[in-house]
This record gives C-alpha cells, structure tokens and sequence, in this order.
C-alpha cells in the first residue's frame, strides 16, 4: 500500500487538537460569525450572544491556539480573523473518510445492480 | 460545518430486498466491502474482520429487517500494536426506503466529534497514511 495521498490534508495527529477546539457550540459560532462577517473585534463578537467578553477572549485564544484563528490590529483596536486554510485542512480529513464511503456505495451498487 | 457526521444518498437500481441482503448478510457485506468478516450479524454480536492490512470490529446495534442496519466500530486503520477497545466508536447507518425505479440507500457514518476528547494524540500517529493508501485502492477499484 501506497504512502499518503493525502498530502494537502492536515496530519491526523495535528486533526486532534483542531477537532478538539471546534467540539464546543460557542467556538463554532465564533468561526460561524468571522467567517461571514470577516475580522472582528472581541467588543463586536460579544454583542448579542449572553457570553462575558472574558469568555470570548478565552474561546478566541483556545482557537489561535490551534491556528484557525489569529489576531491582528487594525488601527487602534484589535481584531480576530479566520484563518481558513486551516479549517480548509482540517476538513479535508473528514472528506477522506468521506470519501471512502463514497467509494464503497459505488462498489455496493455494482455488486446489486449487476445481477 | 459539521465535523461530527458523513451523510451519503444513493439511489441503486435493485430492488429492496437485494440491497437489504447485501447489507445485512455479513458475506456479501464483506464482499462489496472488500474486507474478510468472521461471522453473521446479529443485534449486540460483535462481528471481527480483516482487510488486506488492518483488523476490524464491528459491533452490530441494531437490525430492522428490509429498513435498517447500524453498528459501531472504530473508523481508522488500526496499529496492530494499539489497544483501542476502551476508545469511542462512530456509529455507522445503512437506512433503506423503497423509490421509483429502485432503493434509496442513506448511509451516515456519527460520532467523530467525541473520538479526539478521548483519543490520545500519539494513537493517531500513523493513520493518515494508512487512509491514503486506503483512498488510493478505492480509487482504483472504482475507476
């Protein structure tokens, strides 16, 4: 057997923590909300959401922390940005998989349909 | 984005019973499958097969003649070397429902969500590689 062909996925090792840090509804709300919105202030991310500030200081950073979101300023406040192309990789294991089943729902419908 | 659940929908051209026997019956699963099982499905059994370089069990949860088949197994390769028996398992979902011309067959693989809280990051060590030349068969195969 071949070595990976997944060589644009993330290492499923690296998968770990970035699954880790979505499995939690206010985190995906976050990347929900920039990845519509774009960059955002933690002021901006707090509206209307019934979570403190300091709570989504602490989601933000538990996100950085595995490279789907980092900070940057503009002017004088600072914003949080997606970082997609990380989430793009993370995915891009779960498309594995899902290709998989793609794959054996082909070989299943040749193995009924043919007789 | 959900990373908890794979959802498939194909319509086959058989009818229902066809598919319903080359799902349920752990012989022609394995067949079209491609991996070696050792015994037949029953609710609650758990049924162990191979493939060309990995083990795996599968533990049926449930069986409603002609409509549905679940179990629950652990969705990568396994390191021969790995105990992964205390680890949580993806529940696979073969739904059947009979359509014109045919058998709509939905197949929903859950659970990822749960499998990194509880998996320690060196367990996955070499599975990546183990899916790519997974993939790569398939592709082969289907092509």
């Amino acid at each position: 057997m071949s070595r990976s062909s997944g060589g644009a996925a993330l290492k499923v090792t690296d998968a770990v923590p970035v699954f880790t840090a979505l499995a939690d509804a206010t985190r995906l709300r976050l990347l929900g909300r920039l990845s519509v919105d774009g960059p955002l202030s933690i002021t901006r991310l707090s509206e209307g959401t019934g979570v403190t500030r300091q709570a989504i200081t602490k989601h933000l950073y538990a996100l950085g922390r595995v490279g789907l979101v980092h900070h940057a300023r503009r002017g004088r406040e600072r914003v949080w940005e997606l970082d997609a192309k990380r989430l793009e990789k993370a995915k891009r294991y779960l498309d594995q998989i899902s290709a998989q089943w793609d794959a054996a729902a082909e070989r299943l419908r040749a193995f009924v349909e043919d007789q | 984005m959900n990373t908890d659940r794979i959802e498939k929908r194909v319509v086959l051209r058989a009818p229902r019973s066809r598919v319903w026997r080359a799902i349920s019956d752990a012989k022609e699963f394995g067949t079209w499958f491609r991996i070696t099982l050792d015994g037949t499905f029953a609710e609650g059994r758990t049924v162990r097969g191979s493939h060309e370089r990995f083990k795996v069990e599968m533990l049926v949860e449930r069986i409603e003649p002609e409509r549905y088949f679940a179990y629950r197994w652990h969705p990568y390769p396994n390191d021969p070397a790995m105990d992964y028996s205390a680890e949580p398992m993806t529940l696979v979902e073969f739904t059947l429902e009979e359509v014109e011309g045919g058998t709509a067959l939905t197949i929903v693989e859950s659970g990822f969500d749960r499998i990194p809280r509880a998996r320690r990051a060196e367990a996955f060590r070499m599975n990546t590689e183990g899916w790519g030349g997974q993939i790569k068969n398939l592709e082969r195969y289907v092509s």
